[in-house]
């Protein structure tokens, strides 16, 4: 038995410890916001945030999770306004959406780790986030915002 | 009620419109076949526009009710269906944006509903070639008058007034004269009851009153629920006792599975039945491939037990299909005369007696759509009724296709469309989601079923693999007098039709016979190729490899007659004029009659001017820069862009600005509009650099963003900036957005690399042509 806690919620699973965390929070805890690109760690679709690390889903095993605090993208802020979010929001980021869960996650991860990002650390830290809409200009610019406060 | 939708009602409507009970894919069938088939003429309903679109030529056609559209509840909510897909272009939030503006909505009171698929009641739903604003645009402000009408006729007969003397103005009727004033929620109930006005009597808005069309402030609905993790895409619908399945498909399109050994993947954790899916012989048009099925409780344990399939295949027709030999035989065939479908002049001739003839010949490759989620789709099947969650292009013809493939009446299907994440075309095929009716039917319980990333790029209906050769032939003043284009490809139309070998009239339109350029002598041709694989739309569909040709050709002329690129551009162009077309049979146009959307050739230079205006063309940039140029027409609008890269000496590739002018007559979102162009860049860049799917044996030799590569923040344009026309009058037409960003791209950076280095490229993907 595996137990961890995924935004602030304990969780327990005696299923396959190997199961990607991605598809527990999804499919087993039913958590949709967390999304499936690739399954390689190669898009960042899947990205949450375990212990303040951003951390791709589709590779972290349940098992490696045990213990640990998971934030998802439901979990980054109760109504949605984490700073990345409202800055996503002002600079109209999105397009599609679908990667946009992975890109907010693995922003809100930069600035805790980095407040004060400069355009290249922007660019270097989220260049794990495929955004096959290309709204690259945008998140560049969100980001930046975020930093800035919004 | 207290609302306007009354289905059971008649529309009031039948007789201007024109219900084509054809789908897109019957069409298609016809298309591979010799002959053609002519779909009647259209019948559209504004009689009071100046120009006509091709809406009413689509499948179903256009239904403009307010009742079907709109309704109003007594707290005075209005909900207005969106009835396109959201793929990312903001449609679903721009027509009912339409739809708001003429009603006199109070957009903080209005709530987007998604339709399902039902193309009987809100026409034809296809969200396709860049076609939803400009089919929509005008339906979708009838349909907000209309309604409108509605609320002020009943208000006007509570007050015992003239209707003439009530007016609507933000989400009231007012009654000016006596000051009286009702909210659309007080009068919804009377409205209902109102007769709908017809289409002819209608008094639409003056678009200098508009408070939120052509103005870009508004952002899409879902933006909140994105942000959050609340947006709902095709994976996330989720039903008790649902079952997760993976399915491993036929490695060679046309293949068979011939036997299956599921004891390994049956030990995987959470699998809990391995079993056959139904696959179509090829050409199976947008039916499923077959394959093995690995059902699971989750989707982790799925993926795992597919992988631990045994499985054995008849390969079947396309084994041999290898991409390098496949590339020679194309070639081949370009340098031999092929089926002649334009000839203006005698091209034949005048390459004979030119001074000087240079010849360009140009590949690109199969490119996969990968857009960011991989198709996906949830089914329930009970007894004769099917229910389906996925995001689909095409929610109409995906419930023919359901009811088709079960057997069951259309009626009994209903199809909830999902937001799309990404579809660029690949969603316009529902196989996903007959997979998952097919594998709900046999299990009896709610299946979803997830493609991997792998399944995506192996599986997909590619783009086309094509060379297109160009012969232009000068005389001794370096004018050029012929032009002859060999464009030579597998069709869309072999994924419906077996023995396809030439291009159907909808690809041959996208770049080949609509040149605009003025030359005398203009011929172009088709020469043979069959398809081994499925062939489908990818944004902007064949207009990427003519743009591709046809723009680097006119830098390659400007180069070997020492001209500026944009002057010979522009000579090339030539006079401000409305193209004639005659000498081609069928010009399909974008479906869109000429008459409203000719070939205007002042539009396109004037892109071409405005973009090296804005983007400073000429402008000195360092040592290692290099300033590339190329415009193209589709989708009926007009699109140039400028792109300066470096290339440094080790042959590292970069994009220090974008810079795009766009035409696409009168618009709804200029917001919109300038994200779509942004993301054509970074599409455009990521096929130039990468977009590469290539079989050997018959099978697909990538499968995820490590061997298919896109671009990435790091290495996108360091700037792109948009720079949209303003409609010449508010009867300017609408044309496309979504898909012409794309065609443009590849040739302006290839020919600015030239510039930078003196490198000629004439093949995608760029991939290490540089290094060398
Ligand atoms: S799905 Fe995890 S990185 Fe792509
Ligand atoms: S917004 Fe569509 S993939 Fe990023």
């Amino acid at each position: 038995m595996v137990k961890l806690k995924i935004n602030g919620q304990e969780q327990n699973w005696d299923g396959d410890p190997d199961l990607p965390l991605l598809w527990f929070i999804r499919d087993e805890i039913g958590l949709t916001g967390t999304k499936f690109g690739c399954g390689q760690a190669l898009c960042g679709s899947c990205t949450v945030i375990i212990d303040k690390q951003a951390v791709r889903a589709c590779i972290t095993s349940v098992s490696d999770a045990a213990g640990r605090e998971v934030t998802t993208i439901e979990g980054l802020h109760p109504t949605g306004d984490h700073p990345v979010q409202k800055a996503w929001r002002q600079v109209n980021v999105p397009q599609c959406g679908y990667c946009q869960a992975g890109q907010i996650m693995q922003a809100a991860a930069l600035l805790a780790d980095n407040p004060k990002p400069s355009h290249d650390q922007i660019r270097e830290a989220m260049s794990g986030n495929i955004c096959r809409c290309g709204c690259y200009q945008r998140i560049e610019n969100a980001v930046h915002l975020a930093s800035t406060g919004v | 009620m207290n609302i306007l939708t009354n289905p059971k009602k008649l529309r009031g409507f039948e007789k201007h419109i024109k219900i084509e009970n054809v789908s897109r894919r019957s069409i298609l069938k016809t298309l591979g076949l010799a002959g053609g088939f002519v779909l009647a003429a259209p019948v559209m309903m504004r009689p009071s526009f100046a120009y006509e679109t091709g809406a009413g030529k689509m499948p179903h056609g256009v239904v403009v009710d307010p009742r079907v559209f709109v309704s109003i509840a007594p707290d005075g909510m209005v909900t207005i269906i969106a009835h396109r897909s959201e793929m990312g272009t903001g449609v679903r939030t721009s027509l009912p944006l339409i739809v708001a503006e003429e009603l006199e909505a109070d957009w903080s009171r209005v709530h987007v509903q998604q339709a399902h698929g039902d193309e009987a009641k809100f026409g034809n739903q296809d969200t396709d070639g860049s076609r939803s604003t400009r089919h929509y645009l005008i339906p979708m402000r009838q349909i907000g008058a209309s309604a409108r009408t509605m609320l002020e006729q009943a208000a006007a007969k509570r007050w015992g007034v003239p209707a003439g003397e009530v007016k609507a103005a933000n989400h009231e009727v007012v009654h000016s004269a006596s000051g009286r004033k009702l909210g659309f929620g007080e009068l919804a109930a009377d409205a209902a009851k109102e007769s709908v006005p017809s289409i002819e009597g209608l008094k639409l808005k003056n678009p200098k009153d508009f408070r939120y069309l052509g103005k870009g402030e508004i952002s899409i609905v879902d933006l909140h629920d994105i942000t959050t993790g609340a947006a709902h895409y095709g994976g996330d619908a989720r039903l008790p006792g649902m079952k997760y399945a993976v399915i491993a498909r036929p490695p060679v399109t046309g293949g068979k599975l011939v036997s299956f050994d599921g004891a390994e993947a049956m030990k995987v954790s959470g699998v809990e039945k391995v079993m056959e899916v139904k696959g179509w012989p090829w050409p199976s048009k947008f039916q499923p491939l077959g394959g093995v099925a690995v059902i699971a409780r989750n989707t982790g344990a799925a993926i795992k037990g597919c992988n631990a399939l045994k499985v054995t295949w008849d390969d079947g027709a396309n084994a041999k299909y290898d991409s390098v030999a496949y590339r020679t035989e194309l070639e081949e065939a370009a340098r031999k005369p092929g089926l002649v479908v334009r000839k203006d002049g005698d091209a034949e001739a005048a390459l004979k007696s030119a001074d000087k003839v240079i010849i360009g010949e140009y590949y690109l490759p199969h490119f996969a759509h990968a857009s960011m989620e991989p198709p996906v789709a949830v089914a329930n099947v009970k007894g004769d009724k099917a229910e389906v969650w996925a995001p689909v292009q095409s929610p109409g013809g995906t419930r023919e296709d359901v009811a088709k493939t079960l057997g069951i009446p259309e009626e009994n299907v209903t199809v909830n469309v999902t937001l799309l994440g990404g579809g660029f075309g690949r969603k316009s095929k529902c196989d996903f989601a007959l997979e998952a009716v097919l594998l709900s039917k046999e299990l009896g319980v709610p299946v979803k079923v997830q493609w991997t990333r792998e399944d995506d790029v192996r599986h997909d209906f590619l783009h086309t693999v094509s060379v297109e050769r160009i012969e232009a032939g000068l005389d001794k003043n370096g004018k050029v007098i012929a032009w002859r284009h060999r464009s030579v490809a597998p069709s869309i139309a072999s994924t419906f039709a077996a023995g396809t070998v030439h291009q159907a009239p909808f690809e041959l339109g996208m770049g080949l016979i609509d040149n605009p350029f003025e030359i005398a002598n203009l011929q172009c041709e088709n020469p043979e190729a069959a398809a081994h694989t499925r062939i489908g739309w990818f944004r902007s569909v064949s207009n990427i490899p003519r743009a591709f040709a046809v723009q680097s050709m006119v830098a390659e002329i400007a180069h070997a007659t020492n001209r500026d690129p944009k002057d010979m551009l522009l000579e090339l162009i030539g006079s401000p004029r409305i193209v004639n077309l005659s000498s081609v049979k069928d010009p399909w146009n974008y479906g869109e009659p000429y008459d409203s959307y000719p070939i205007d050739t002042a539009r396109l230079r004037k892109v071409v001017e405005l973009v090296a205006d804005k983007g400073g063309w000429g402008r000195s940039v360092p040592k290692g820069h290099g300033l590339g140029i190329a415009v193209h027409r589709s989708f009926v609008s007009y699109i140039a862009t400028i792109i300066e890269v470096a290339v440094d000496d080790k042959g590292k590739l970069t994009v220090p600005r974008v810079d795009t002018a766009i035409d696409c007559g009168t618009y709804v979102n200029p917001e919109r509009i300038q994200s779509q162009i942004e993301g054509a860049a970074i599409m455009g860049l990521s096929l130039a650099k990468y977009g590469e799917v290539t079989f050997k044996d018959g099978k697909v030799q990538q499968g995820n963003f490590d061997d298919y590569q896109v671009i990435r923040i790091d290495e996108s344009p360091a700037v792109t900036n948009v720079y949209i026309v303003p409609p010449a009058s508010p009867d300017t037409p609408p044309s496309g957005v979504g898909e012409p960003g794309v065609p443009p791209f590849a040739p302006a950076l290839i020919n600015a690399i030239f510039a930078a280095t003196g490198k000629r490229l004439r093949a995608m993907p760029i991939g290490k042509q540089l290094e060398a």
